[in-house]
């Protein structure tokens, strides 16, 4: 699950890592209730999204940048106008951008250095690892890429935690003394801390910034949680934004069902999440264009199949469907009954190909080519994308 | 032959009397397979009975390991306990611990990954459908199955078949039965991105198993744990090897189901890892429907019989 920046930096804040002074605000009325607690001067007004790229976007009515740094308290009410209830576009929202709902006001910050600092599971060891780097406010792939020298690892060992001399080291390596390298001890260890405590998979600061006078501040945070950890953290789980999430994904996520919205035309049910990737991998080598991700799990029941049903339908792109279900333990007919209840009940008048292997799979057929509906059966899973690909060109 | 389990080895149920954990105990008793014990805590001293079966349960794995001999575990718990069943079977010396249950948070199995470190126990899992080692009965009863998997797609032969996914390791399973072929082992190393043994791990044991003769490696996109056993495929593994990854149409930085299914970076994608498969001399299977026709192609070359 994603959070914010402002809700990571609250959060952050918590654990004792430095971040410079913000307030949230969720609604024109809260704008100047927000700002009357900044000294007048400078204020940086921030669109919240949970995507990046905030700085170098557009809003959809022209406006430019979803980062402002106002002169005045007054401009910076302005900026906040400007950008709330309307829709950014960043190079990772996608063309269609996102609506924001919430502004975030903070003090601006004399950047001496920008720096990088992540924490996230190294997956080669199954350890946490803390990446920094001297380049900070850039793509750390970029850097990853161009120059890996300036790149520094620490990998911590889950049975004894973060060690001091491995903070120290961190800092070193960033090459900084002083006053600065004390805060920065201290912020890494409450980073990991943060990470640990909070189980999240990813804590990101980019930038990390010098100060005058010896500060280190984290001046963004993206922080990403453990969605199988979520049930040990209700006020985490609080945190969660449903206007963030497409509704067709937290519609499914009601019914146990995993589904993730893609951009094409032809939409699957599958039963199992790699049978599932690899349904839509097929549906692409035939020509064809997924719609969606949907795996009904190792259940899949009638009620599941017909809620999967509808929440497909609900995309205005979906112009077939395709289902495949590999019945181990599930009965292949039980599958049968539940698509063609739910092609009946929804009026389904889009092409569909029902491919079913498995337990059971004769009767399921049977009932398919029983049910009067127009349903088309298929044996391989590349039978079943070819039809299935065929039908929606037609 | 087989690697990890045979038809003899002694499994007992963590979660036996949950409602997930006995209907597969049913299953796996019906498929021939050797359940000894059951442990739930608290519920020592009772039977669970299925058919002619009548399977002690233990209040503690240790009870059970005493009482039973048991070498195997199936762990059926759900994730906020799951971590700590998995732990309990390491601490009694288990040689294999199998984790079915999806949804344990990584940061537990961080821990249980450096607590195992120094066991002799294999885990395999979590978030994974099991071990299937085939019988020589109907529907290739007879055999050993810990987990979920579907017995009756399996039939005994040599092809051994590892993968993260559960229902699409069935359909490669089915398309090698369907050929009249049959397999050694098949292991389902599970979705999460900690992972107890790895697609290298299962390689190696094929490898070393006279009786496998072919080896289908089954991926995904996230992590580069098959980059990492297709090195070592090509330097080591003279038997005839097909792969496939699922995910080429998935994007970047979304979960697709299993946790550990997340694309990071450009290494961890499907079409890198297909070209590296490549490289390596793996068959790779361009569709999920191609997968037992690209192991019969890389057996061909090398002039190698799976029968």
């Amino acid at each position: 699950m994603n959070i914010h920046e402002y809700q990571a930096k609250a959060l952050l804040e918590k654990f004792g890592v430095a971040v410079p002074k913000g307030v949230a605000a969720r609604s024109p009325a809260e704008f100047e209730p927000a700002l009357a607690q900044f000294p007048e001067g400078p204020v940086v007004v921030k669109a919240q999204l949970h995507a990046g790229g905030r700085g170098k976007g557009t809003f959809t009515d022209g406006f430019k940048g979803g980062v402002k740094i106002a002169q005045t308290k007054a401009e910076a009410l302005e900026y906040a106008k400007r950008m709330f209830g309307n829709t950014l576009v960043t190079v990772q929202t996608g063309p269609a951008g996102r609506k924001v709902q919430t502004i975030y006001f903070t003090v601006p910050c004399q950047i001496e250095k920008e720096y990088y600092l992540a924490i996230l599971l190294d997956r080669v060891t199954s350890r946490p690892v803390l990446v920094a780097s001297t380049e900070g406010g850039v793509e750390i792939e970029a850097v990853a890429a161009n120059t890996p020298e300036k790149i520094f690892k620490i990998h911590v060992d889950p049975a004894v935690g973060l060690q001091a001399y491995q903070a120290r080291q961190l800092a070193f390596q960033l090459g900084l003394t002083g006053d600065y390298f004390k805060n920065a001890v201290k912020l890494i260890n409450a980073l990991y801390r943060a990470w640990w405590e909070s189980d999240a998979t990813m804590v990101e600061i980019n930038p990390l910034i010098a100060t005058a006078g010896g500060g280190i501040l984290a001046l963004d945070a993206k922080v990403a949680l453990d969605d199988n950890a979520l049930f040990r953290h209700p006020d985490l789980e609080a945190l969660r934004d449903l206007n963030e999430e497409d509704p067709k994904e937290t519609e499914a996520a009601k019914y146990s069902l995993n589904y993730i919205a893609l951009d094409g035309n032809i939409a699957c049910l599958v039963n199992g999440a790699g049978l599932a990737m690899s349904t839509m991998d097929i549906i692409k080598h035939y020509g064809g264009n997924p719609a969606n991700f949907l795996d009904v799990g190792g259940g899949a029941s009638k009620e599941q199949v017909q809620a999967a049903f509808k929440i497909i339908l609900t995309d205005p792109q979906v112009k077939g469907i395709l289902v495949n279900i590999f019945g181990g333990i599930m009965d292949c007919n039980t599958i049968a009954q539940g698509v063609a209840a739910a092609a009946r009940e929804t009026g389904l008048s889009l092409p569909l190909v029902v491919r079913l292997e498995g337990n059971n799979v004769a009767a399921g057929k049977q009932t398919l080519a029983e049910s009067g509906l127009k349903i088309e059966s298929a044996d391989s899973m590349a039978d079943a994308a070819q039809k299935i690909v065929k039908l929606v060109a037609a | 032959m087989s690697i990890l389990v045979t038809s003899k080895t002694q499994v007992l149920v963590q979660g036996i009397t949950g409602e997930f954990g006995a209907r597969h105990t049913r299953l796996s008793l019906d498929y021939g397979t050797k359940i000894v014990a059951g442990v739930t805590p608290g519920k020592g001293g009772q039977f669970f009975e299925h058919k002619k079966h009548r399977v002690p349960i233990f209040n503690t794995v240790a009870d059970a390991v005493a009482a039973t001999g048991a070498t195997a575990s199936a762990v059926f718990v759900p994730p906020a306990f799951a971590a700590d069943a998995i732990l309990e079977g390491v601490a009694n010396k288990l040689e294999l611990v199998v984790a079915i249950t999806e949804g344990i948070p990584v940061r537990d199995m961080i821990r249980v990954k450096r607590a195992m470190a120094g066991s002799a126990t294999r885990l395999i899992g979590p978030n994974c459908p099991g071990i299937v080692t085939p019988g020589k009965g109907k529907n290739s009863r007879g055999g050993c199955r810990i987990g979920i998997s579907p017995g009756y797609i399996h039939k005994k032969g040599s092809v051994g078949i590892v993968s993260r996914s559960g229902t699409l390791t069935y359909e490669a399973v089915w398309q090698v039965t369907c050929k009249g072929l049959g397999q050694s082992t098949c292991v389902g190393i599970g979705g999460d991105p900690v992972p107890g043994l790895s697609h290298l791990d299962i390689i190696k044991l094929f490898a070393a198993d006279r009786n496998t003769k072919g080896i289908i490696l089954i991926g995904e996109i996230g992590g580069t744990a098959e980059v990492e056993a297709a090195r070592w495929i090509k330097e080591h593994c003279a038997k005839p090897v097909a792969g496939f990854i699922a995910g080429a149409t998935a994007p970047k930085g979304r979960r697709m189901g299993h946790a550990g299914a997340v694309i990071g970076g450009k290494e961890d994608t499907a079409a890198a890892k297909i070209a590296i498969f490549k490289e390596c001399g793996i068959e790779v299977a361009a569709t999920p429907s191609d997968m037992a026709d690209a192991l019969l192609r890389a057996a061909q070359a090398k002039g190698v019989s799976l029968e």
